[in-house]
């Protein structure tokens, strides 16, 4: 503990309770609202359909959607189960960002070691950023095979963008620390190694954070061309048979998916910037 | 050969007829030209002069980190070919690594030096006691107060045993209260470690309170206007720490010289 935290030894005031508990109403009444958002939303999803104000063939109901979850749970000669296209999705994704942090993250830091080849790169880099890799969906499918292009996608779709956020990240380090490591003799490898790499831990996260959604993305329409198995596939086939409850729950599944990854980046966020 | 200054001893640093040219596309900038220099072991110089005269680069040429377009910089008497484990440089600004913990970061130059790394740490550790850091080696560089984080500067110099320590406006970025306390505190640790030193500032009363000797610097490009001694009468003989420095009879007339040297014009 530091002097600083000890300063208040005397116990809280009445004044500070009171600003305590007017910060705890102000954290709950914004939970409320959030919650209050989203029950409001299922329930206009379910009244409006069901009053006929909107197709229910176009929208589905949430009350629905759990009879063919349970449906799509079964696993039939036909038809995987739906707990397999989902694991099939989220392993994808994985794969999609990991490799996309690790060549990105490599890419960046050769970028950075030769500033020439940077130079060179850059336009490139910018417009095949740029470019909709969606367009290249039909093209990984004939060169890579059914499974590999949409692991390819979900690279393609995360990796400029990946390389470009770290190679600014890099570049803006302080030149005075780099100017600091030099100093004490430092080679390049060092300097990348003790200055650079760990300065950039806040936009490597960012990069992560862009990058788990850009990958579920690129996964996804993966899915839909070239898969027989994975939430992609199974909006595209729900769609074909016109069976909008099947889509529905697919993406509700993927709504949650991208949930419980936006939480785990932001708990690993925090756990990093405590650590710091 | 110039004369040495202090009996005979061979110059720790010597800067002959020394030149420096950046290049940019806009055209060449001479940013020193025909800098000698000598500075004897264990002396303190200070170099003042205004912005962008080239004092800094006048370091980083010192350091070894810049080489120069012309003439010569030796430390021992060999030719400066790259930074080496006898200069150490403190910046304007503490630029501590604020992943790394306070101990962490006062052996930054013995780890990318590849030293003993137990020894680092135990002379680490006791420069930071030293310098009332004790309880905080484990804390991170933004608990710290701008003053403890410029004294763990000073322990990051101080670890690797540089014998020439270079200072680069070390105190700029500090409130003037941990300022003169700190320079009271700075030139104590150099002088009883018998470090030669160069300070490099443009507050002139910074430079008479600290240094044995004031070198002043013209404007762009940056020659040596003046070289003089900085002496005070005190009952024992003894160099006054920089406070009381700053309240000694002389200090005025020092004051007074320097300042009509540096030709200040106020612009704008």
């Amino acid at each position: 503990m530091s002097k600083a935290d000890l300063a208040t030894t005397a116990g809280p005031s009445v004044a500070y309770r009171a600003w305590l508990r007017r910060e705890r109403r102000g954290r709950l009444a914004v939970r409320a609202a959030q919650l209050a958002l989203l029950l409001v939303f299922f329930v206009l999803w379910e009244v409006l359909p069901r009053a006929h104000i909107v197709n229910p063939l176009f929208t589905s109901y949430p009350s629905a959607l759990w009879p063919t979850f349970l449906e799509l749970l079964k696993t039939t000669p036909q038809q995987a189960s739906i707990l397999a296209h989902t694991w099939s999705t989220v392993l994808a994704t994985i794969v999609g960002f990991s490799a996309a942090m690790l060549i990105g993250t490599a890419i960046a830091a050769a970028l950075w070691w030769w500033q020439g080849l940077y130079r060179v790169l850059d336009p490139y880099l910018v417009v095949a950023n740029a470019m909709p890799k969606t367009a290249f969906v039909p093209i990984f499918y004939i060169w890579l095979g059914a499974t590999l292009s949409i692991y390819g996608m979900s690279l393609a779709i995360s990796l400029f963008v990946t390389i470009l956020m770290i190679y600014n990240g890099f570049q803006g380090t302080d030149p005075n620390k780099v100017k600091l490591a030099q100093t004490f003799g430092a080679t390049k490898w060092q300097i990348l190694a003790k200055v650079v790499l760990p300065g950039s831990v806040p936009t490597l996260i960012a990069a992560l954070k862009v990058n788990v959604g850009l990958s579920l993305v690129g996964v996804v329409v993966g899915e839909f061309q070239s898969a027989s198995l994975g939430l992609g596939y199974l909006i595209q086939y729900g769609s074909q048979i016109f069976k909008l409850n099947i889509v529905m729950t697919a993406i509700t599944i993927l709504a949650l998916v991208s949930s419980v990854m936006y939480l785990a980046i932001s708990w690993l966020e925090a756990a990093v910037m405590r650590w710091r | 050969m110039q004369p040495s200054r202090q009996g005979g001893a061979p110059p720790k640093v010597e800067l002959r007829d020394v030149d420096l040219r950046y290049f940019g596309l806009e055209g060449e900038t001479e940013a020193l030209k025909g800098i000698s220099l000598s500075v004897a072991p264990g002396e303190f110089v200070a170099i003042i002069g205004q912005s962008g005269c080239g004092k800094s680069t006048l370091l980083s040429l010192i350091s070894g980190i810049l080489q120069p377009t012309g003439g010569a910089v030796l430390v021992d008497g060999r030719p400066v070919t790259g930074p080496t484990r006898k200069v150490g440089y403190m910046l304007q600004q503490d630029y501590l690594f604020e992943w790394r913990t306070i101990l962490e970061n006062a052996v930054l130059g013995a780890e990318i030096q590849g030293a003993d790394m137990v020894k680092a740490r135990a002379r680490a550790t006791q420069l930071l006691t030293r310098y009332g850091l004790g309880q905080f080696l484990h804390h991170r560089p933004r608990q710290l107060s701008g003053g403890m984080r410029q004294r763990v500067a000073l322990a990051r110099t101080l670890c690797t045993e540089p014998d020439i320590v270079l200072l680069d406006e070390p105190f700029s970025a500090l409130d003037s209260q941990t300022r003169l306390a700190l320079a009271d505190e700075v030139t104590e640790i150099l002088r009883r470690e018998g470090k030669t030193a160069i300070l490099v500032t443009h507050d002139i009363g910074e430079a008479i309170s600290m240094a044995e000797r004031v070198v002043v610097l013209s404007r762009r490009p940056g020659r040596v206007k003046s070289d003089r001694p900085i002496r005070f009468a005190t009952p024992d003989g003894a160099r006054p720490a920089p406070f009381a420095a700053r309240n000694a009879p002389e200090f005025n007339g020092y004051f007074n010289t320097l300042w009509q040297e540096l030709e200040v014009h106020v612009e704008g």
